[in-house]
């Protein structure tokens, strides 16, 4: 079993406000706010993805009382690193001057639990394991397209996990709809193929994704409680990713709790993807909200369509 | 059904004195398309059934219609 003992996040300098976007396609603060709870995103100008996974794990590992070299693993959840290859996690390893086993995984928004998964099925074998889960959306989004620009910024959330007794649950799985929310890869230049590339940018289908979202999460919460045999009541903190506030709000209305359990900060960085729920809950460890014995379910949701729950009690 | 739709609708927009004909129109009742989802997925609780999302559907007589169309 294991309990995280340190973390961190790093947001790029640049801020893009709504009015700013509203500046370059055809969108309102309005329109943005009332459909997203999105007011503002930061954007990579000069920082590399490695850069930020760099200063969130830093910040993690000072946290965790560790110096870099006392970390035997290095698991980067994201989407696309700064090279298709090789991964951020070897990129982070050669920042911090580590020698360990590092890789990505790519679940997507849900890649953080995975990383925790796979973090407390290697524990015994890996004394302390850095998760960075990072991600540039700026890269794959569609800057011309008004209705998937303004839902994504760039971030990086880590943490340590070390032996513990804090994880009393987890869960992934994946829905498999590829076609729901996806970015095609680069085609290259084959000549053995027709291939042709779309450009690679995100697309969606908002209406299903908020179906399956709203659907999902409330699935995996229940289940998770009735695992625990606990109630949503006994629950302090629900942790989602941070997509869209009326998301979250449709899930925590069905749940019948109250705003304050289910934290939100997507509207000052809208969607960093993998890097949303470990912002958050270092958000909140700073905030000093997240106190020993505290109850948290943590639960990511995204493009697969996958799912990540876990329930921690806090040590 | 019409009456049973309005429930739901009354209940969604918390208005126990909300009226509505078919054709009234989600914009007239104010409701985005992240809010037609989610009343989507109240009437399907309500009515017990399944309904596959289409972005054509404008107005109180479209659900009828799906309602319809996944209960038969």
């Amino acid at each position: 079993m294991i309990k995280i003992i340190g973390t961190g996040r790093k947001l790029p300098e640049r801020s893009v406000s709504n009015d700013e976007l509203a500046a370059m396609v055809d969108t309102s603060d309005e329109w943005i706010t009332s459909r997203t709870g999105i007011k503002n995103r930061f954007v990579c100008t000069k920082e590399s993805l490695t850069d930020l996974a760099e200063g969130a794990a830093r910040i993690a590992l000072e946290k965790a009382n560790l110096s870099p070299q006392e970390i035997e693993m290095i698991i980067c959840p994201t989407i696309a690193g700064d090279f298709s290859f090789p991964s951020l996690a070897c990129c982070l390893a050669q920042r911090l001057n580590v020698k360990c086993p590092a890789f990505d995984i790519n679940a997507a928004c849900s890649g953080f639990i995975y990383g925790l998964e796979i973090a407390e099925s290697l524990i015994s074998k890996y004394k302390n394991i850095l998760i960075v889960g990072a991600d540039m959306m700026s890269r794959l989004i569609d800057w011309n397209d008004r209705a998937s620009c303004v839902l994504f910024g760039d971030g990086a959330g880590a943490c340590v996990v070390t032996s513990g007794g804090a994880l009393k649950y987890i869960r992934n799985n994946a829905d498999a709809n590829p076609e729901m929310l996806f970015a095609k890869s680069r085609t290259g230049n084959s000549p053995f193929t027709n291939e042709e590339s779309d450009g690679g940018f995100a697309a969606m289908q908002g209406q299903d994704v908020y179906k399956f979202a709203v659907t999902a999460v409330g699935e995996e919460i229940n289940l998770a409680l009735a695992k625990l045999n606990l109630s949503a009541a006994d629950i302090d903190y629900f942790v989602l990713h941070q997509a869209n506030s009326r998301i979250i709000d449709g899930v925590r209305t069905r749940l019948k709790q109250p705003p304050e359990k289910f934290p939100m900060n997507i509207d000052k960085y809208a969607n960093t993807t993998a890097a949303t729920i470990p912002i958050l809950l270092d958000e909140m460890i700073d905030e000093e909200k997240v106190k020993t014995g505290n109850t948290l379910m943590m639960v990511g949701f995204g493009a697969g369509m996958t799912t990540g729950t876990c329930v921690m009690v806090w040590e | 059904m019409l009456e049973q739709l309005t429930t739901v609708l009354r209940n969604y927009k918390s208005d126990d004195s909300l009226q509505v004909a078919e054709t009234t129109t989600f914009e007239e009742l104010s409701l985005d398309s992240l809010d037609v989802v989610q009343l989507i997925m109240d009437i399907e609780e309500e009515f017990g059934v399944t309904i596959e999302l289409d972005k054509s559907m404008k107005d109180v007589g479209s659900l009828l219609t799906v309602i319809a169309a996944a209960k038969s």
